[in-house]
């Protein structure tokens, strides 16, 4: 016995039935406990009268008194007059304490629900949410050109220190990692086209991809994905947790519009930094490029200027130039917009991070195509 | 070798502590947060079974002290014992059975945001220990209770629930595995003085309940008035004063009269005698 630090035992006596009950009933052993409990409680009892001795019982606690309580209330519920006798004193508050809980009133019962159902809601749900948050950006937008307006019709109200804030943590400080992307992106192609089109000979047309697909499509979409991860989850992660502070409805209260001080510099910011890192980026490509076909293709550099200034004209460099800032603006749009929506708890936060970056580079790409599709009928 | 055997079984083993014996005593304690010195040299028992109300003022390191003796802020010097046991020289499986025996009620809940109150209130339960589902659902809407919330409560978030409730709900999570001592940061901070008053009583009763120690970090008067059984005052990083109320409000210490009989205190004295 001794090994076991709790035990109960049952004997029957002129028709009514003793469990007494020994030891430790804490925590620590509730795991043992209940396993006695349960063999008792499968047990159907035969005696009407059923008394359970608590006597050498030395130490108790919630769990304990809990699970002798949960033995006298099944006890009950088979018809059988059950007590807890034999207790000691300094107990009885916490026995009578437990004995007014889980009562079964107040809960509130889960309902299943089965799969079909399941996962019809599920699509339901995320078509309405695919429209509410179209919805949902649009009305963002307009109300940051309507804020955008109101401030260039006031332009001392106009948060000069915050745009340049803004830009240089978006901005200036994404230049390094930029630079070597892109500088890694362009030596790639060119030593992917110097490599494939040796075999037709035309090593030298390596300069005229190089220089269009950067220049057009790869410069811009790089860097709007990088900024996406880097900044736009950043803004996301910043309002979502001044969001969760009140510090936006404190903003509010004290008058000022959160879309003024709050959104319109950091949508602006971004606006300004793509384009402007857009061709950082690309000369960057360019200059890995060049370099590659130097070291791996043998072309010299100056081999490399005269076909790139051939290939390429300056439509070719504004195609992609043009499609920044509105890259700009959408991953400012989304990156806000998810801010905005989390609530109260850590989870949600990482929830709407994770929609921020997701969302921005689907649509960045997106954007990209549209813009694809208009070029290619404008004919440019 | 024999001896050699002994003497570590010996620390190894709880011994016996003597039920006088403080069930927390620092002694001579000093925390400084680089040039800051916040306690210095500070010396305090806390007797089994008592609440012990702590003030001090805003910043003077009453959350310090009661975080040193949990263990999240280290201190420079001096000795913490808690069960009797000098925290220093535990092992880590010793500090962790101690940390068990301990329940800490965080000055904002610090409730887990992504976790329903059920999963909340089980968590040190599933952590700790190997029990059913059924038991653990069972226990937790035992405390649940206990500490006076409705039971549907236990399936919302956090952030469903005003600051009462998640305090009342951070309360049951600290008392889960019944610890012996629980320390209070603040409890009845950004309370209304009903939810106060109730909050008290409620920490009152179940320290009868559970035979808890309370350690109560608090600046409210009703608070110490009501429930509180001694009194320890902290200034200029040491003990200035400790005792039950009455002796608080009969001290000279200019700090202490300045705390029981300012402005706020007085007329709420007066309002009473009224």
């Amino acid at each position: 016995m001794a090994a076991q630090a709790v035990s109960l035992n049952q004997k029957e006596e002129a028709g009514k039935l003793i469990l007494s009950a020994a030891g430790r009933w804490i925590s620590s052993f509730a795991g043992q406990a209940e396993h006695l409990v349960s063999e008792v409680e499968r047990k159907r009892a035969k005696s009407k009268s059923v008394s359970i001795d608590a006597s050498r019982i030395e130490q108790l606690d919630t769990a304990g008194a809990w699970l002798l309580e949960r033995m006298r209330r099944d006890f009950e519920g088979k018809g059988a007059q059950a007590e807890i006798v034999g207790l000691d004193p300094r107990y009885k508050i916490l026995l009578d304490e437990v004995k007014q809980t889980n009562t079964g009133k107040d809960t509130e019962e889960e309902q299943d629900e089965n799969a079909v159902v399941g996962t019809l809601s599920f699509l339901g749900e995320m078509s309405v949410g695919f429209a509410k948050d179209t919805g949902e950006f649009v009305q963002f937008l307009g109300a940051a050109v309507v804020s955008f307006a109101r401030v260039l019709v006031r332009p001392w109200t106009f948060r000069f220190t915050s745009i340049v804030h803004h830009m240089d943590r978006v901005g200036f400080r994404s230049v390094p990692i930029i630079v070597l992307i892109l500088f890694l992106i362009g030596a790639i192609l060119a030593q992917q086209g110097i490599f494939h089109f040796r075999k037709f000979g035309a090593e030298t047309y390596v300069v005229d991809m190089v220089g269009i697909l950067v220049l057009r499509e790869v410069g811009v979409l790089i860097t709007s994905i990088m900024l996406a991860g880097r900044s736009g989850s950043a803004y996301t992660a910043e309002l979502g947790s001044m969001k969760m502070r009140e510090e936006v409805d404190a903003l509010r209260v004290m008058g000022r519009d959160p879309m003024e001080i709050l959104i319109l510099p950091r949508m602006i910011a971004l606006i300004i930094a793509l384009p402007l890192l857009t061709f950082i980026g690309s000369m960057s490509a360019l200059f890995g490029g060049m370099m590659t076909a130097w070291l791996y293709g043998g072309f010299t550099p100056e081999i490399f200027m005269e076909r790139l200034r051939d290939a390429i004209s300056s439509s070719t460099f504004w195609v992609g130039m043009i499609k920044a800032p509105f890259m700009g603006a959408v991953i400012g749009l989304v990156a806000c917009v998810e801010g905005l929506r989390v609530q109260g708890s850590a989870e949600s936060l990482g929830e709407h991070t994770t929609a921020s970056v997701v969302k921005s580079i689907f649509l960045v790409i997106v954007l990209d195509g549209f813009f694809a599709i208009f070029f290619a009928s404008i004919d440019v | 070798m024999a001896n050699v055997e002994t003497t570590a079984q010996a620390q190894k083993r709880p011994q016996k502590v003597p039920d006088n014996y403080p069930i927390i005593r620092v002694r001579d304690i000093w925390v400084s947060f680089g040039e800051h010195t916040v306690l210095k040299g500070l010396d305090l028992d806390v007797k089994r079974g008592e609440i012990l109300g702590f003030v001090g003022a805003s910043g003077g390191g009453k959350s310090v002290l009661m975080r040193s003796i949990i263990g999240l802020v280290k201190k420079q010097k001096g000795v913490i014992e808690v069960f009797g046991h000098d925290v220093d020289k535990l092992s880590e499986d010793e500090l962790q059975a101690i940390e068990r025996r301990c329940g800490v009620l965080f000055q904002h809940g610090a409730l887990f945001s992504s976790l329903t109150v059920r999963q909340n209130i089980q968590f040190p339960l599933r952590e700790y220990l190997d029990l059913s589902e059924r038991l653990m659902d069972e226990i937790a809407i035992a405390k649940l209770e206990m500490v006076g919330l409705p039971a549907f409560v236990a399936e919302k978030y956090p952030s469903q629930l005003s600051g009462g409730m998640i305090k009342r709900a951070a309360l049951a999570r600290a008392l889960v595995l019944d610890p012996e001592i629980v320390f209070l940061d603040e409890p009845t901070s950004g309370l209304d003085p009903i939810s106060a008053g109730e909050f008290d009583e409620l920490i009152k009763a179940l320290q009868q309940t559970l035979g808890l120690t309370v350690f109560m970090v608090t600046h409210d008067l009703d608070s110490l008035h009501s429930a509180c059984d001694r009194i320890a005052a902290l200034a200029d990083g040491k003990i200035i004063a400790t005792g039950p109320i009455g002796d608080m409000l009969k001290s000279d210490h200019p700090w202490l009269r300045a705390y029981f009989h300012g402005k706020r205190a007085s007329s709420r004295l007066n309002g009473k005698k009224a």
